[in-house]
């Protein structure tokens, strides 16, 4: 399935067919280079869990997994992910409950205007599948690419210490 | 079987949790619509001139792209300054985006591209070059002082005689204090996605603190009366940017208008600082106390700046004049205009500013007269608001000073600067009083009695991450002694009941007291229509005797005198009722508002100037709170907001080039989680039957208030060096 | 962004081929990408390597390290190797972006990291090092991040990297390829300080490829520290940095390496400076004379004063900590 015309025109920037798994489904996408993978959900696939809030990886509100790893998905183009293993916000959740670090965040009111959170979460979430985080000062520094301007902080490092050693027995999201 | 609890006051999780956290909550720039068009605008390079010539054939000419707007090729839109006017309005002429040539500032739009995709728009904005009339211009405060003029604001009288009370002072302090531009930078880009109908009519998610407000201000400048309907379901952070309709929503209006088609605008994050914003602002103060810690004077003078166009004001100077007691005050506002845009209402608008530099130079004074910083504030501590002649509904600032203060441990702070050190670094302890005012404004609220027995409430208002979803639910279900999973609230759409703007902390005082009231006309007409069913149980009732308890009206405490609500509804038909609530009458002869004490720990690393926030209290009396779950979040951000302020957030312009240089979220320091300190909310007891019929005051502001006096103190306490001039950054400390 | 053509290679030498003026490579994309957005990158060509088998991290036969130059900086960081052998590194590189950034970014990458400069990000404004002779407005203008150190009368951009730091101060060599075959590179001769061609940050041509960084035998897993001073506690780039590396015999020191971030168009180091303390007890009167030498000839801007203050206590404090080598 795709939603995208060619370019217009018919200029020599080809399309490039790529094959990207998004939470456990496979994609056929044709895309164009110049498409990051953060605009390819948003605006391609309508995918608006992950949020645009820099575009310049400032800000961390776009961070998706990619086989696991947290990234910005502002700052890589979709082309660049033929076959990759692609996790977004709306992926995290089964059928009929949150992901332990989702219903964390709600527990300890971990959020406000909520614009950060898909991002926060993904990024606890690739957090907890580095293993490296132990004490709150390292939760801190290792969430600290991800702003929250509603300086909900102190909430979400509680939702994430809390979520840290279930999410880790779960392995990788 | 026994009553449910009032939901009222308990920490109900937010209702909106599960939609945020599954990332199903959509914002501003995500509604999608068949031949959504894009528009990206181009931003002006230059600070002040006329705009000679555009060149836009490029642009056109890149396959996908459908129009470049300019003010040559606009819609019309209306010529009169009123028509600009929004709710929010600040003295003068609003800015027309692509209204003519004119230049007014840097980074002003000057056209927008309309492309079939973003990064078609984007592209296409690139080729496109300008030719403009290059005027000088004017952007630092503090070279154009002398062109400052009285601000259009009404500041209370003068009172007693500053200077004679200042020459009889055992002790003076003469000091400025200033603050640098800031922007208000809410995580979601100002975004609006129109959709147009054949009729001709609009449909437009907009990012906004008041969806009626966007609305008027479209159908005025466009002539569209009746035409427009603004939807706002979730806003991410706002802060003040969405208190006034800004140019991105004329630019998509003008767009889906030119083409009949839907078309979004979304800023970009160096466009965020291209509207509204804290202003740069100079406040010298100069206070007097007697040698046993009691106020003689205070004179509190401001200079702001403003843009050409508007005359901004805020409430910076008036706090000076209300929030101790003295018999001798003056109070002095000023602005200058500047080639750049008109500043913007930014959270705890004038408090943030002005209650910084007057609990700085309490500090100051409290040093100069031997007394402890907590101490001199309760010598001069009142319950009566001089400014408005006026006692406090309520005022619990005192249980702040205390239980702040033990909480805090204050008793443990010595009381020499540089007197408390571990390791290399300076240990410093500093407090500061935090003050809000309690307003309410009129405010509408509809409640229906569905046939599924849902209750649902309904108001224009929006909810910016404040909680609004959720505490509204809390005040509907206590009315209606229904569980909360049986209420449902709906906000953010001009078509609702009218509601305010969602800013200045008055959004439960307001529309949560109209919800409450919209419950008990909607409980009567309820009765009412229960009591005339045949063989009704509550037929023999009196009003007095009515219970709303567990989801039935019944009379008293006998569940078989009553009925279900959903047999009342099976049976009757959904019914409705819509009120208009206004502030009492019994506010009229008090002054309101919420106090907080704030109290800071900070280790600033002697060589190094390194500085870190590491502990805060924050005792706040706010009246009644609603849900101190999502209250307790309002206090915590808007710490760490403080400490933004007091430490790192700056937007450096380049005076030559009249441009704001540092416009990303790289350089303009925002706290980050490792900034985060320990973290103490305190919510007093307090009771206020007056300020509202909820006795609740709203949190959205207090929390920021004080925080950078008390880390700019707790800086002086560490270091014994008085920093003057936020942000403190490690090179003023060194 | 502007419209560019974009392949994919699978070979080292295909991709040279492919390079030339028009062309940029790309591997984690997060300063080019973040260029290109702002119109101050505008390729015609992108040339993705990330098929290219550069992704080892190997020990070599004199015992050195050699890091292929797609290696993801936290992989890098989190190397058992690197943990064990080159601390310093690891300390470094987690001091830089985030860790979502550092996920991606590369090791190769990372050597291009382009400056901070406002006027450089902003192409609505002069930038000698964006557009040559279009002027530098930071000279005069905002200029609290910029350099004290080596800069021009045509720029005082300062170099942005927290790694590169480290790997000026253990001497690392940087393995490029390209038409006429493989040469080495010393870490102090690749990048370059701006002078009358600030477009140029180091020295590789444009149509070579960066193999590889490679580290000498470690030595500093003793003594050794990274201190970063910053705006914010995170997630800021450095007002100054300090990687400080000794050796210790007995009370003395041995061997010293001191590289300085956030003061020039590189990481700053002085000779001189070094050898000063060999031989030398590890006390703050020493630090204070190497810190001396490292910052002689600073020539602050209107704003930036402080950084020489700042970078002399950093100094000392790093060699401090260092020599203590217990704080690690």
């Amino acid at each position: 399935m795709n939603a995208i015309t060619p370019p217009p025109g018919g200029n020599s920037h080809a399309v490039h067919l790529i094959s990207l798994s998004i939470n456990g489904k496979k994609h056929e996408l044709e895309v164009r280079p110049w498409t990051t993978l953060l605009d390819l959900l948003r605006e391609n696939l309508q995918m608006t869990g992950t949020k645009k809030g820099c575009d310049h990886g400032q800000c961390g509100a776009c961070t998706v997994l990619v086989d696991g790893r947290r990234i910005n998905s502002c700052l890589t183009l979709a082309v660049m992910h033929d076959g990759a293993e692609l996790t977004t916000i709306e992926g995290l959740a089964s059928e009929d409950a949150l992901h332990p670090m989702q219903a964390a965040f709600v527990k300890h009111d971990a959020f406000q205007c909520g614009y950060c959170t898909p991002g926060q979460i993904c990024s606890a979430v690739g957090l907890a599948n580095e293993g490296r985080a132990h004490s709150s000062a390292e939760i801190r520094e290792m969430m600290s690419g991800n702003l929250c301007r509603c300086g909900a902080y102190n909430n979400i490092h509680d939702a994430v210490q809390e979520a840290l050693p279930v999410c880790r027995g779960e392995g990788t999201a | 079987m026994t009553a449910m609890q009032s939901p009222v006051g308990k920490p109900l999780d937010r209702v909106d949790g599960p939609k945020k956290v599954t990332g199903q909550a959509q914002y501003a720039g995500e509604f999608d619509a068949p031949g959504l068009l894009y528009g990206s605008a181009v931003s002006s390079a230059i600070a002040r001139g006329r705009i000679l010539t555009l060149h836009t054939e490029a642009a056109e000419n890149v396959p996908g792209v459908r129009l470049v707007l300019t003010h040559l090729n606009r819609p019309k839109m209306a010529g009169e300054n009123d028509a600009y006017e929004d709710m929010d309005a600040a003295d003068g002429a609003p800015f027309r985006p692509l209204y003519n040539d004119r230049v007014l500032y840097s980074g002003q739009p000057i056209a927008l591209v309309v492309a079939e995709d973003l990064e078609i728009a984007r592209h296409a904005v690139s080729l496109i070059e300008v030719e403009y009339d290059v005027e000088s211009h004017e952007t630092d405060l503090y070279a154009q002082l002398d062109r400052a003029h009285d601000a259009p604001a009404e500041l209370p009288e003068a009172r007693g005689n500053v200077d004679a009370a200042l020459a009889k002072s055992d002790q003076t302090i003469d000091v400025e204090y200033r603050v640098p531009v800031e922007h208000h930078n809410p995580m979601e880009p100002h975004a609006s996605t129109v959709m147009y109908f054949p009729d001709g009519s609009l449909l437009i998610y907009d990012k906004t603190q008041g969806t009626q407000n966007s609305q008027a201000y479209i159908e005025q400048i466009f002539g569209l009366e009746g035409q427009v309907r603004v939807r706002a379901p979730f806003v991410g952070g706002a802060f003040g940017s969405g208190l006034r309709p800004q140019y991105q929503l004329v630019l998509a209006v003008m767009a889906s208008l030119t083409l009949k088609a839907p078309v979004r605008v979304t800023l970009t994050r160096q466009q965020m600082f291209t509207f509204g914003y804290r202003p740069r602002m100079s406040q010298r103060l100069r206070m007097g106390a007697s040698a046993d810690g009691k106020l003689q004077a205070i004179e509190h003078s401001v200079i702001g700046q403003t843009s050409r166009f508007e005359d901004f004001t805020e409430h910076v100077a008036e706090w000076s004049g209300m929030l101790y007691h003295c018999d001798n005050v003056a109070l002095k506002y000023s602005l200058v205009p500047l080639d750049v845009y008109t500043p913007l209402d930014m959270r705890a608008p004038g408090a943030t500013e002005g209650v910084y530099a007057l609990e700085s130079a309490m500090d100051e004074l409290a040093c100069a007269v031997g007394m402890d910083p907590v101490e001199f504030r309760l010598a001069n501590y009142t319950d009566f608001n001089a400014n408005e002649g006026k006692p406090y509904s309520s005022k619990e600032l005192r249980a702040c000073y205390a239980q702040g203060a033990a909480r805090f441990d204050w008793n443990k702070r010595s009381a020499e600067p540089r007197s408390m050190r571990e390791g290399h670094e300076l240990i410093g302890m500093g407090m500061a009083t935090g003050v809000w005012e309690a307003m309410q404004m009129p405010a509408s609220a509809k409640a229906a009695l569905c046939s599924d027995g849902t209750l649902r409430v309904s108001s224009a208002t929006t909810d910016i991450g404040t909680g609004t979803y959720t505490v509204m639910t809390q005040i509907a279900a206590a009315a209606f002694g229904l569980p909360v999973e049986r209420v449902e609230f709906r906000l953010g759409d001009s078509s609702f009941p009218k509601a305010p703007l969602q800013g200045g902390s008055f959004t439960v005082s307001s529309v949560g007291s109209a919800v409450q009231k919209a419950c008990d006309a909607l409980k009567e007409k309820i009765w009412e229509a229960a009591r005339q069913l045949a063989d009704s149980p509550l037929a023999q009732g009196a009003v007095d005797d009515l219970r709303f308890v567990d989801g039935r009206l019944q009379l008293g405490d006998s569940p078989e005198h009553g009925m279900a609500l959903e047999d009342i509804v099976a049976t009757c038909g959904p019914i409705e009722a819509e009120v208009d609530g206004k502030p009492g009458e019994a506010r009229e002869k008090y002054a309101t508002a919420t106090h907080s004490a704030v109290f800071a720990e900070v280790r600033v690393d002697e060589a190094l100037g390194t500085l870190r926030v590491v502990r805060i209290v924050s005792a706040v009396a706010a009246g009644r709170v609603v849900n101190p779950k999502t209250a307790g979040s309002q206090i915590q951000g808007g710490v760490i907001w403080g400490i933004g302020q007091a430490l790192q957030e700056e937007t450096l312009i380049d005076h030559k080039l009249g441009r704001y240089m540092n416009h990303n979220l790289a350089e303009y320091h925002i706290p980050v989680h490792a900034d985060s300190p320990e973290l103490d909310v305190i919510f007093v007891e307090e009771h206020d039957e007056i300020v509202n019929a909820l006795g609740s005051k709203g949190v959205g502001e207090i929390g920021i208030v004080g925080v950078a006096a008390a880390i700019g103190n707790a800086v002086y306490h560490a270091t014994g060096k008085r920093v003057r001039e936020l942000p403190i950054t490690l090179d003023k400390v060194l | 962004m502007i419209p560019f053509a974009y392949s994919k290679p699978t070979a080292v030498d295909e991709a040279v081929k492919m390079a030339g003026p028009d062309a940029r490579f790309i591997a984690g994309g997060t300063n080019l990408l973040d260029l290109m957005k702002e119109n101050v990158a505008r390729p015609e060509r992108l040339i993705d390597i990330n098929a290219l088998p550069l992704r080892d991290v190997e020990t070599t036969a004199t015992g050195g390290l050699r890091v292929g130059a797609l290696v993801p900086n936290s992989d890098l960081a989190w190397h058992p190797e690197v943990e064990a052998r080159y601390p310093l590194l690891s300390q470094a590189i987690l001091a830089g972006a985030s860790p979502q950034l550092r996920n991606m970014a590369t090791t190769g990458g990372n050597l291009l990291q382009r400056t901070r400069c406002y006027y450089f990000y902003d192409s609505a404004v002069p930038c000698n090092k964006r557009e040559p002779g279009s002027g530098c407005p930071a000279k005069e203008g905002v200029n609290r991040i910029h350099a004290i150190l080596g800069a021009s009368d045509q720029c005082v951009a300062t170099h942005p990297s927290d790694m590169c730091v480290a790997l000026a101060a253990l001497e690392a060599e940087v393995i490029v390829t390209g038409p006429g075959g493989e040469r080495r590179i010393p870490f102090a001769d690749f990048h370059r300080l701006p002078g009358d061609q600030p477009e140029r940050d180091n020295v590789l041509e444009a149509d070579e490829l960066i193999l590889a960084v490679e580290l000498p035998a470690e030595r500093f897993t003793t003594h050794y520290a990274y201190l970063k001073l910053r705006d914010r506690a995170s997630y800021a780039f450095a007002l100054v940095s300090v990687a400080a590396a000794l050796e210790m015999d007995g009370d003395r020191i041995s061997t010293a390496r001191i590289a300085l971030g956030g003061v020039a168009h590189k990481p700053w180091r002085v000779a001189e400076a070094e050898a000063l303390l060999v031989g030398q007890l590890a006390d703050q009167a020493n630090f204070a004379k190497a810190a001396d030498a490292l910052l002689r000839g600073a020539q602050p801007l209107e704003h930036n004063a402080f950084k020489v203050e700042l970078a002399h206590g950093a100094i000392i404090r790093a060699l401090g900590e260092a020599a203590g080598g217990i704080t690690q």
